[in-house]
């Protein structure tokens, strides 16, 4: 287990984690989402050692590692930019952090033949970091991280320097990876939708502090509030609350609960349709519905429709 | 394009080490085929760098050997001009590796420290290059010269050499390095820690492998320059024959003298030794620029 | 921590042992003796005809280095030649010649027997042991600087903002006069300041090339070695001290122009 407890940690002026508390249990796969300058990195860095709180504790596998450096702390860590060693051999990089430990040469040379097969960097060994790819750099990253068997495997944004497709396929990849490795896996990302792909766990954070601490499902329906929902998905104001514009439902009739709304715009794109419309007191909303649904409902643009949400998320407005 | 200090010389080095680490595919500008303008201004720089550098330099090459290679041979192995030549090349590599060490420490502290003044002394590591050799030689003279104040007197010996080359070579490590660890990535070594390394194996085995080139560039400048230099020796070394004479110092007692044709042969060599120190940091960019 | 400040110490006590604290000597030393004997030494007829002769050596040597500078520069960067990596290695020549060898090789060939010089006596025209003679030493010393600047500067740029002012009817001329130079301003700036640093400090060259003649063909760095060798050491130190002061000046104007060209960009 993993536990960051109470962490502070101020930059001049500028507070970046403000009593911070994060535990990961063994072996989970957890996400550190939120937007930029959130606080996410330096919670990551603290743990890995490459930053020191002002206040809090770090434990790593039930030891203090607060006052520990971050060659003592048995931890991987992949950065954005990759860090590859630029004068070493691929097969060098990820033999790093075992020389160093003066491991038995033989013995080495297997464990970094395994890596690189894990990673599909087999028949690259002998390249220079320069020759690769950056897909390729950053899984070399990873076997470089994994070699040393770390207890836990920090990701700093790891596919954010990466092409949409590249960065596609290795989610999916990272996902199997960590089914096959079992290692606890902390990343950081800014990508909603990266984080509910891979992570079994979520923290959401934002201005040095955790907004909350779930599963992907969790914070998706039962956001804690207005921060998390707006962050981890689309939304869109119906009346005093925030509803996902999948949950809005659009009705031919007055009912209960529902508000009198006019269509002024149908966007088709794709298997989804979006409508957009215009509530009595001229606020808009905007709802989400399948191709086929839209066509059961029969609407055109300037007609008068009722709204109301399907389902209401947990956390009420404000 | 970060900002970097070049300077004097380091030109050179900074080339070099910006080629060595990044290699960053640089804009190929689509160069016109001769015409008009490329040759007037071609022979205009041909013709200028000829009349004042390589006519000159040539006149020096043929003096020396115009007596014919016996004659030539015999004033280069002159007991005096031997001296006088082992006795500037082995100071001169003595201070290049002491520049080495040195030259990169201060651009650490430089890049990787932070303390109040430090643009002052940032501003100051380009005196030598500013300051008139002369200057330089009277200077070090005055603080551990005879009379100096320190109780420390390298007057007229060796050291004194050491000293005044220590003096004037002390930028070209410097500024050569500098903007390589400008440019390092952090991240880098922050990688190499969290693999366990030390702060003195990540120092060896990530960051110098990369400042190496750099290093190397820094060096073979300052060779170079400690091999011809004569402003700031020739007060502070006294000039003894077969002590402390080194080999500019020679030529110009030579020629003083009116032996123009051994002042010739021993600048031949001279020049010889600078050229190869040149070629051979030119040969190294390609190579690493390459790779 | 520890190993940090370690580390600066060490750096910074080198320095100062290297540098400043000579430097701070000489200054002491030039006004040991208070400010009048300092002033009347640097004001005395040699010195002054000295700190005009270095001026006028100078004054000639850089302009002349600055303009060869800009053409190679622009001949480099812009034009495709055969033989264009020799000249990249023969501009760096001058960096790799020791001065004493620089001042024989112009003996050699403009002194009284050498190549041109005999013609050139028999014309009336001394190049060697007076002032031309010292300002091509100067030129060779210092050819290097104005270019190694400006090329990689030329050659960052690109030749875009050049084939636009073409496309918008701009002759060559007039591309080089109101695009190119304004682009190289700073590199050229610097470039200048080099030169300029290295021509007043040459020693070795001209020591030889000038024959040394008090009065006549003493520049500041050769009045400051006979002062020393007269043993007149105030004379000495604050002709040093005017040269030190130059220096400074120098390394203030490198420093602005470096951080100029930072909030430039």
């Amino acid at each position: 287990m993993i536990e960051a407890r109470n962490i502070t940690k101020r930059y001049g002026e500028f507070t970046a984690l403000d009593d911070v508390t994060v535990t990961v249990p063994d072996g989970s796969l957890t996400a550190l989402l939120g937007p930029s300058g959130g606080g996410k990195s330096t919670l990551l860095r603290i743990i890995a050692g490459l930053e020191t709180p002002d206040a809090g504790t770090v434990t790593i596998q039930g030891a203090d590692a607060t006052r520990l450096p971050a060659r003592r702390r048995g931890v991987g860590f992949v950065f954005q930019h990759y860090a590859a060693f630029k004068h070493m051999t691929v097969a060098d990089n990820v033999a790093f952090g075992l020389k160093i430990r003066k491991r038995d040469k033989a013995q080495t040379k297997a464990r970094v033949a395994e890596l690189l097969e894990l990673v599909g960097l087999a028949h690259l060994g002998g390249r220079y970091p320069s020759q690769l790819s950056g897909g390729q750099r950053q899984r070399m990253a990873l076997a470089r991280a994994l070699a040393v068997e770390p207890s836990v495997l920090l990701l700093d944004e790891p596919f954010g320097a990466l092409d949409a497709k590249v960065r596609a396929d290795l989610r999916a990849w990272l996902r199997r990876l960590h089914d096959e490795v079992h290692v606890t896996t902390i990343f950081v990302t800014h990508d909603q939708e990266e984080a509910m792909e891979i992570a079994e766990q979520i923290v959401v954070m934002s201005e040095g502090a955790v907004e909350q601490h779930g599963s992907p499902d969790e914070v998706y329906d039962r956001p804690a509030n207005d921060f998390v929902m707006g962050f981890v998905g689309p939304v869109t104001r119906l009346g005093d609350r925030l509803v996902r514009p999948h949950d809005v439902e659009i009705l031919g009739q007055a009912s209960e609960g529902a508000l009198e709304a006019r269509i002024t715009r149908i966007v088709r794109l794709g298997f989804e349709v979006r409508v957009e419309l215009q509530l009595a007191d001229g606020s808009p909303v905007h709802a989400q519905l399948t191709r086929a649904e839209c066509e059961q409902l029969d609407i055109g643009e300037g007609q008068s429709v009722f709204v109301r949400a399907l389902r209401a998320p947990a956390a009420a407005v404000a | 394009m970060s900002p970097q200090p070049s300077s004097v010389g380091a030109g050179v080095g900074t080339d070099i080490a910006a080629g060595a680490s990044q290699a960053p595919a640089a804009r190929r500008v689509p160069l016109a085929k001769p015409d008009w303008s490329t040759i007037a201004a071609g022979g205009t720089v041909v013709a200028w760098l000829s009349l004042i550098v390589l006519v000159p330099i040539a006149a020096v090459v043929a003096k020396a050997l115009g007596g014919g290679l016996d004659a030539f041979w015999s004033s280069v192995t002159n007991a005096q001009a031997i001296a006088a030549l082992k006795l500037t090349v082995s100071v001169s590599a003595v201070v290049a590796i002491i520049d080495a060490v040195m030259g990169t420490l201060i651009a650490w502290v430089l890049v990787r420290d932070e303390f109040r003044g430090k643009k002052i002394v940032n501003a100051l590591i380009d005196l030598p290059f500013a300051l008139p050799t002369i200057v330089a030689g009277l200077t070090l003279l005055a603080l551990y010269g005879p009379k100096g104040p320190v109780g420390i007197n390298v007057a007229y010996t060796q050291a004194a050499i050491g000293l005044a080359l220590l003096f004037v070579t002390m930028p070209f490590v410097v500024r050569a390095v500098q903007p390589v660890l400008m440019a390092l990535d952090r991240e880098v070594e922050e990688a190499a820690e969290s693999l366990g390394a030390s702060p003195l194996t990540t120092f060896r085995r990530v960051v110098l492998p990369t400042l190496r080139p750099a290093i190397l560039a820094g060096v073979g400048l300052a060779f170079g320059r400690a091999v011809g230099e004569f402003g700031s020796i020739v007060l502070i070394s006294g000039n003894l024959p077969y002590k402390t004479e080194v080999a500019s110092v020679f030529v110009f007692g030579q020629i003083e003298s009116g032996n123009v044709e051994g002042a010739a042969a021993v600048s031949v060599l001279l020049l010889v030794v600078s050229f190869v120190v040149l070629l051979a940091i030119a040969a190294f960019a390609r190579t690493k620029g390459e790779a | 921590m520890t190993g940090r400040i370690a580390m600066r110490v060490v750096a910074l006590g080198y320095l100062a042992a290297l540098l400043a604290i000579p430097v701070g000597m000489v200054f002491y030393r030039a006004f040991e003796k208070g400010v009048g004997p300092a002033w009347d030494a640097v004001t005395t007829p040699p010195a002054q005809h000295a700190f005009w002769l270095t001026l006028t050596v100078v004054g000639i040597a850089v302009p002349l280095n600055a303009i060869f500078g800009v053409l190679t520069a622009w001949l480099m960067a812009r034009r495709q030649f055969p033989g264009k990596r020799i000249l990249d290695g023969l501009i760096d020549l001058p960096f790799a010649v020791s001065p004493v060898v620089v001042g024989l090789a112009l003996i050699l060939v403009w002194g009284q027997d050498g190549w041109f010089g005999g013609a050139l006596t028999d014309a009336g025209i001394q190049v060697i042991f007076s002032t031309p003679g010292m300002v091509l030493a100067t030129i060779f010393v210092s050819l290097p600087f104005v270019v190694r600047e400006v090329l990689p500067v030329l050659r960052e740029e690109g030749v875009d903002q050049e084939l636009a002012a073409h496309t918008l009817g701009a002759n060559g001329w007039q591309t080089f006069w109101r695009i190119t130079l304004p682009t190289i301003r700073w590199g050229l700036a610097y470039g200048v300041i080099l030169t300029t640093a290295r021509a007043l400090g040459e020693f070795g060259a001209i020591s030889i090339v000038s024959g040394k003649i008090a009065g006549q063909t003493e520049t500041l760095t050769l009045f400051v070695e006979e002062r020393f060798q007269s043993f007149d050491l105030t004379g000495a130190y604050a002709a040093a001290v005017v040269l030190a002061l130059i220096a400074i000046v120098v390394l203030v104007l490198m420093t602005r122009l470096q951080r100029d060209e930072e909030t430039k960009r």
